[in-house]
């Protein structure tokens, strides 16, 4: 031990005890977002509920907002990072906008711009602890993609977060085609929230569906999944059970 | 232009409002050989006269490409020049990496122009002595711009720089009507036409020009010598055949009416005080 070490005090950004300062765990967590490309443009679905680990804490966040004229966004993860996204965009879509020149940034640029972001912050061991889907339509061309906390990214016609993408991503390899209506794809994003909603822990009952199209963004009110609860098969769950499971 | 009293420093203001420094600047461009710009809907073209020092030396490089979408060609202090297509071409890549998307050339004009102003108003700076003809394609297509020493930009259909520049303007206000449906190849000839004034007399070849081209499909490149040659020789011959005042064949029926008034701001007179605009 090295007594002639000096000591600083536990706030101080400099030497081990900066670590204070990075994000280790996240708090307050949204859990899956699902989206898919249909005819007119991009829908996503995510449902309200804000988790503060295994309480089903707040009922209420909304967790997809427009972005510019042409995107969309939805997040998964910590909610204050997300807030935090949200800053940087604005502050993003606000300087495009001061140019005052006709150009704007499309959804392509700012899923590139967030991929940015969220790599460099991992690159620094200070993530921001989100899973993100980023959708939108451009002059006519749709664009669909998604980042994680490290960075990962990719495009592709229907992306899910979290939970999703083990329940929600092979219905829509099975039932996803280009040229969806707008009520198939709801019906759609419906049955990936309802099979979400049974089988993930976190995921609450109530949840928005926002489309985006040339035309702008709509996010509708939140409203709730009719369930059943019936199916024999639940009835009685232990019946057959061996050991005390 | 004489020396007066306030033109020691680029951040004294004359009486009569002016800032002298700036228009020595602009007066360095003028010396610069000559450079031109012309666009349609879809392309842009960029020549230079090329003058080398001596028979033994190369030519000083005029054009430069700065993206995929956008080139520049420079007349005046070429160092100052080089420079700044640096600058360019940094925004450009560093756009690029973090949008994956092309630079707005408008953008990258206004980025450029702020620059320039800065070394208006700094003591301990000179203004950049180079004016730059950017020629680029975005969103809303093709484009021409003149950024001046003075940290001004202008859009134009049709512009010359550098000495002798005059010439190159005037036969651009005849002609540039018809440039905005074009076709590319005519729009190389128009532009070697507009070199060919500049040099006032002297015979048209590929070794003392230079053409480049960007337009829809088609990234910013500087044509090689034996394209151009051959595009020299195919009007030259047609020219000969039809006459010395005549104009070359193709074009948009266009006739050489004898107006010279610029109607859309193309190639403004140089008879103007450079700070007017």
């Amino acid at each position: 031990m090295n007594f002639m070490a000096s000591k600083q005090p536990e706030n101080s950004l400099l030497g081990p005890e900066s670590d204070s300062q990075r994000t280790l765990y996240p708090y307050v967590t949204g859990t899956s977002v699902v989206a898919l490309k249909y005819k007119d443009g991009i829908l996503m679905a995510a449902d309200m509920g804000g988790s503060y680990g295994s309480t089903l804490r707040y009922k209420s966040v909304e967790r997809m907002k427009p972005i510019g004229k042409h995107s969309l966004l939805g997040a998964s993860g910590e909610i204050s990072d997300f807030q935090e996204i949200l800053r940087y965009l604005d502050e993003l879509i606000l300087y495009d906008n001061m140019w005052d020149d006709g150009n704007s940034l499309g959804p392509k640029e700012v899923h590139n711009y967030l991929t940015r972001v969220m790599y460099n912050r991992r690159n620094k061991f200070n993530p921001l602890w989100n899973s993100l889907v980023l959708g939108g339509v451009k002059n006519g061309q749709k664009y669909l993609g998604t980042v994680s906390m490290i960075g990962v990214n990719f495009e592709d016609n229907h992306v899910a977060t979290g939970f999703g993408n083990h329940l929600a991503r092979p219905i829509l390899r099975q039932e996803w085609h280009e040229n969806l209506s707008f009520e198939d794809g709801v019906r759609l994003l419906e049955k990936c929230m309802r099979v979400l909603l049974y089988r993930d822990r976190s995921a609450v009952n109530k949840l928005q569906i926002a489309k985006i199209t040339e035309d702008g963004v709509t996010i509708s009110q939140p409203y709730s999944l009719k369930t059943y609860w019936e199916f024999s098969a639940f009835e009685n769950p232990a019946q057959g059970a061996i050991g005390s499971w | 232009m004489f020396r007066n009293q306030y033109d020691t420093d680029v951040t004294t203001w004359s009486p009569a409002g002016r800032l002298f420094q700036v228009e020595y600047a602009m007066e360095a461009v003028k010396q610069g050989s000559a450079a031109i710009g012309l666009r349609s809907k879809t392309h842009v073209v960029l020549g230079c006269v090329n003058k080398a020092n001596s028979e033994l030396s190369s030519h000083q490089k005029k054009i430069f490409k700065v993206d995929d979408h956008i080139g520049v060609a420079i007349a005046g202090l070429t160092a100052d020049g080089r420079v700044l297509s640096r600058y360019m071409r940094n925004e450009c890549i560093n756009y690029s990496f973090t949008y994956d998307s092309p630079l707005p050339v408008g953008r990258l004009v206004v980025q450029l122009a702020d620059k320039a102003q800065v070394c208006t108003q700094r003591s301990w700076k000179r203004p950049y002595g180079v004016g730059l003809l950017v020629a680029g394609l975005d969103e809303s297509g093709a484009h021409l711009y003149y950024n001046c020493p003075s940290g001004n930009y202008f859009e134009y259909q049709a512009f010359a720089i550098g000495s002798r520049s005059q010439a190159a303007k005037t036969y651009l206000e005849r002609r540039f009507e018809s440039f905005r449906d074009t076709t590319r190849d005519d729009l190389v000839k128009d532009a070697l036409m507009a070199i060919r004034e500049t040099l006032q007399g002297e015979t048209l070849k590929s070794s003392v020009c230079t053409v480049a081209v960007v337009g829809v499909g088609e990234p910013f490149h500087v044509l090689d010598q034996g394209t151009v040659q051959q595009m020299i020789d195919a009007f030259e011959i047609v020219a000969e055949q039809e006459g010395p005042a005549a104009e070359p064949d193709v074009d948009s029926g266009q006739e050489a009416s004898a107006e010279p008034e610029p109607e859309q701001g193309a190639a403004a007179g140089e008879g103007v005080a450079p700070m007017d605009i």
